[in-house]
């Protein structure tokens, strides 16, 4: 048998206001609500509500044969629980129904692991803590940010009792193999599971492309294309917003997902599987060994998309520099501080925009990413500010 | 192809974008085989006769008609002019008087002239490619580096002139805007037909340039502001967000180049905010280079700017840029920062930004740079050429 493994990513950064440097030591007020909202109401109303709804419908239908998993960042849970509440009601309801697994992650949808340790096993613990409070259930599986990954993050994943950890297929990593199989990362014992990113990306990325080859994209076509795959498990893995606001309705995306389960179905040597199932059932084929940070982004597939640049390396090492000082006071000063970790603030401002980075320009407040690091700049001098005053 | 071009300024007599537009142009045409008689008022202080100059190794021809055009004639400015020879004569109605001149020595001077288009450059010239296009039967080309309504910063266009654009824009079998800024403004202003109407950017030749910084001789880092002291540049905003930046960093010294007739109330605006020790306004330069490499961030604060050649030309010295979203360039760079001209806290707040983290102008400058590559002069000509094919074969 062959698994389909399905797993969302949901998130919704907090995005700074227009800090200006003349706001500094007037204001600790860093975060653009109103703009906030009103993304989250669009995100909702176009892809959180309807897509809830049609999964909840299909694992209905199927009788529990329909499975996904989603990794729900604490950012973005916070958010929701303050404007809709509705959102978190309903995916309970998804995870009640036993077929919808949850992943743990970094609860501000951080950098984190390139802090320290500790800040990144503090984060992990608080996003491990809301799930717990929010669903009733403890995760079993580990995704780090942008599906960051390297020996060593497994390692340390391992370490804080998961079973499982998510990782991007690297072709330069896997050669000659298959990403359908697990993997053992070097030097741990717990399983890789890895994005088969073409398959994924015909969905997240070339749904609605028209110079495509594969266009359009049917269920049954994806369906044959699954079916004739070879291997243990197939990972799709992508973005939640991919329904309904990367690929608009109009795309007739969600018409593909209600038809995905029935087309999947006709295969007999197929099946959705969590990943928690899968790791009772498959054995790892071989080792994945990632020496270096990889992640799931652009085409590099490195931390280029945060961390490249002048700008970014300057924001993040002043942010970085602040850990100690922060710690040692009141938990306000250290929420603004971890909320500054969110890595999107580091996406901003990233230059490598003309070739994929299109996506970088998704829901961006700013007209460059020179804007955007001016503008965290200001905020930051602002956090060193109270910390100076009161150290 | 013969081209009969009319200009108003030709390096070394310039002051403006139009200038080194006219000389680059002609100059990469020329490069193509184009056969270009070009034809200006005469710059100098001694008025001389009609003459022919035919440029050294070069297709290009300069005749020079005896018509004293000052460029950059603004409604605002009704002094006197100050050269020899036509003091009290009131500068406006003189204005007029020198355009009248200028057009009907010009058709005179080209009536023998053989060509197969006629392209002329803003409203000064309208008036005698019309002339000579109904003369010659040949197709015109009008291109605008800018309006009056951008000159005056919208306030009171002289309706004489804005009379002549609208003809000259009409008549023009051909419009070449340099952004689509202004050809948005012509459509809107003067309701020509946007088919009508060809965006062609200015040009940078970046190689030629050193970005080779110089020490201003203080430890003081450097905030430049190059252009016309008119009403269009905003240089009374450049003025304001000085005093903001100092109110946050004393370490700065801003560097005022130009000449224009605001000079004087600027100067007293500087020292109304008690700034005046922290700015310096140097008139008129002739050699701007070491300007742009001195400074360690270039604003361009304009009220409306069809294109702005000079923040690309600050870039190529590798200065960074910070520029009006008011302005054509805005269109063709993306790695620098943008403003609005009347926002002087933001306009405070990115000089602050800007001078205050090397890695931001580092990346700015970088980018930047690789950016104006694409921006060359051969391009222009290249552009500007396939509108006289069209026009010639049409």
């Amino acid at each position: 048998m062959t698994s389909v493994c399905i797993y969302f990513q949901v998130h919704q950064p907090l995005r700074l206001r227009k800090y200006s440097v003349f706001d500094i030591g007037k204001n600790h007020n860093y975060f653009d609500s109103e703009r906030n909202r009103f993304y989250l109401e669009r995100i909702v109303r176009k892809c959180y509500l309807p897509a809830n709804r049609k999964i909840l419908e299909l694992i209905e239908k199927t009788n529990g044969y329909f499975k996904v998993s989603f990794s729900i960042t604490g950012i973005l849970l916070e958010q929701l629980e303050e404007h809709f509440p509705e959102v978190i009601e309903s995916f309970q309801k998804l995870v009640d129904t036993g077929c919808v697994e949850l992943f743990n992650e970094t609860y501000y949808h951080s950098l984190a692991y390139l802090i320290s340790e500790k800040e990144f096993i503090e984060q992990v613990k608080l996003h491990a803590k809301k799930i717990k409070e929010v669903f009733g259930v403890r995760a079993n599986i580990f995704r780090n940010t942008e599906a960051m990954f390297s020996n060593d993050v497994a390692k340390l994943a391992e370490k804080m009792g998961y079973k499982g950890i998510i990782a991007e297929g690297l072709d330069h990593i896997l050669e000659w193999r298959s990403p359908n199989f697990l993997y053992l990362p070097k030097g741990s014992n717990i399983p890789v599971f890895l994005r088969n990113y073409r398959l994924s990306d015909d969905i997240a990325f070339r749904f609605s492309c028209r110079e495509w080859d594969g266009f359009p994209l049917t269920a049954d076509k994806f369906s044959a294309w699954l079916g004739s795959s070879h291997g243990d498990v197939i990972n799709l893995f992508m973005d939640y917003e991919t329904f309904g606001e990367h690929q608009w309705k109009e795309t007739g995306i969600f018409n593909f997902l209600h038809h995905l389960p029935f087309e999947v179905m006709k295969y007999e040597h197929l099946e959705f599987k969590t990943p928690s199932e899968i790791l009772r059932e498959k054995r790892p084929v071989g080792v994945y060994d990632v020496p270096y940070l990889s992640s799931w982004a652009d085409v590099h597939r490195d931390l280029s998309a945060w961390l490249e640049n002048g700008m970014q390396n300057h924001a993040f090492k002043e942010l970085k520099a602040l850990e100690e000082k922060v710690k040692s006071q009141g938990n306000e000063v250290l929420d603004a501080w971890r909320k500054l970790q969110i890595s999107d603030h580091f996406y901003f401002m990233c230059t490598k925009w003309f070739a994929d980075g299109d996506v970088h320009k998704y829901f961006n407040p700013y007209e460059n990413p020179y804007e955007a690091f001016i503008n965290y700049m200001n905020v930051l001098t602002d956090l060193k500010h109270r910390l100076g005053a009161s150290v | 192809m013969r081209v009969l071009m009319f200009g108003w300024e030709f390096p070394p007599f310039s002051s403006g974008g139009l200038g080194t537009h006219c000389y680059e142009l002609t100059k990469a045409l020329s490069g193509k085989g184009v056969n270009i008689t070009f034809v200006m008022p005469n710059t100098g202080n001694d008025i001389k006769h009609n003459f022919i100059r035919i440029l050294k190794a070069s297709k290009k021809k300069i005749v020079q008609i005896a018509a004293k055009l000052a460029p950059y004639i603004t409604s605002l400015e009704t002094r006197v002019l100050p050269e020899k020879g036509d003091s009290k004569a009131v500068y406006g109605m003189d204005f007029f008087q020198q355009v009248e001149r200028y057009t009907k020595l010009a058709v005179e001077a080209v009536r023998e002239e053989e060509c197969d288009v006629i392209h002329c450059h803003d409203w000064m010239t309208f008036l005698a490619g019309i002339r000579a296009s109904r003369e010659k039967n040949k197709p015109l080309i009008v291109t605008l580096h800018s309006t009056e309504f951008d000159r005056t910063g919208g306030l009171s266009p002289n309706p004489s002139v804005t009379y002549i654009e609208w003809l000259g824009l009409t008549r023009a079998d051909k419009v070449i805007t340099v952004s689509n800024y202004m050809k948005n403004q012509i459509m809107e202003r003067y309701g020509i037909d946007g088919e009508k109407i060809k965006v062609i950017y200015n040009g940078i030749n970046a190689n030629n340039c050193s970005g080779e910084k110089i020490n201003f001789g203080t430890n003081e880092k450097i905030v430049l502001f190059l252009g016309r002291l008119t009403v269009q540049k905003g240089p009374d905003y450049f003025i304001h967000a000085a005093k903001k930046v100092l109110e946050k960093e004393k370490n700065v010294r801003f560097v005022v180049v130009g000449d224009g007739y605001m000079l004087p109330q600027l100067i007293n605006q500087s020292i109304e905010l008690g700034i005046g020790n922290k700015i310096h306004f140097t008139g008129y330069a002739e050699s701007v280079d070491e300007f742009y490499r001195m400074a360690d961030v270039y604003v361009m604060p304009s009220v409306s700017e069809p294109f702005g050649i000079v923040a690309l030309e600050a870039l190529a010295r590798e200065t960074p840029v910070i520029i009006s979203k008011q302005s054509g360039v805005s269109e063709v760079i993306s790695h620098c920062l943008k403003v609005d001209f009347w926002d002087v806290n933001e306009l405070a707040n990115k000089i602050i930004g800007a001078l205050k983290y090397a890695p931001l102008r580092t990346e700015m400058v970088k980018n930047g740079k690789k950016e104006i590559g694409f921006l060359s002069w051969e391009r222009v000509a290249e552009e500007t050429m396939d509108e006289y094919l069209k026009l010639i074969n049409q």
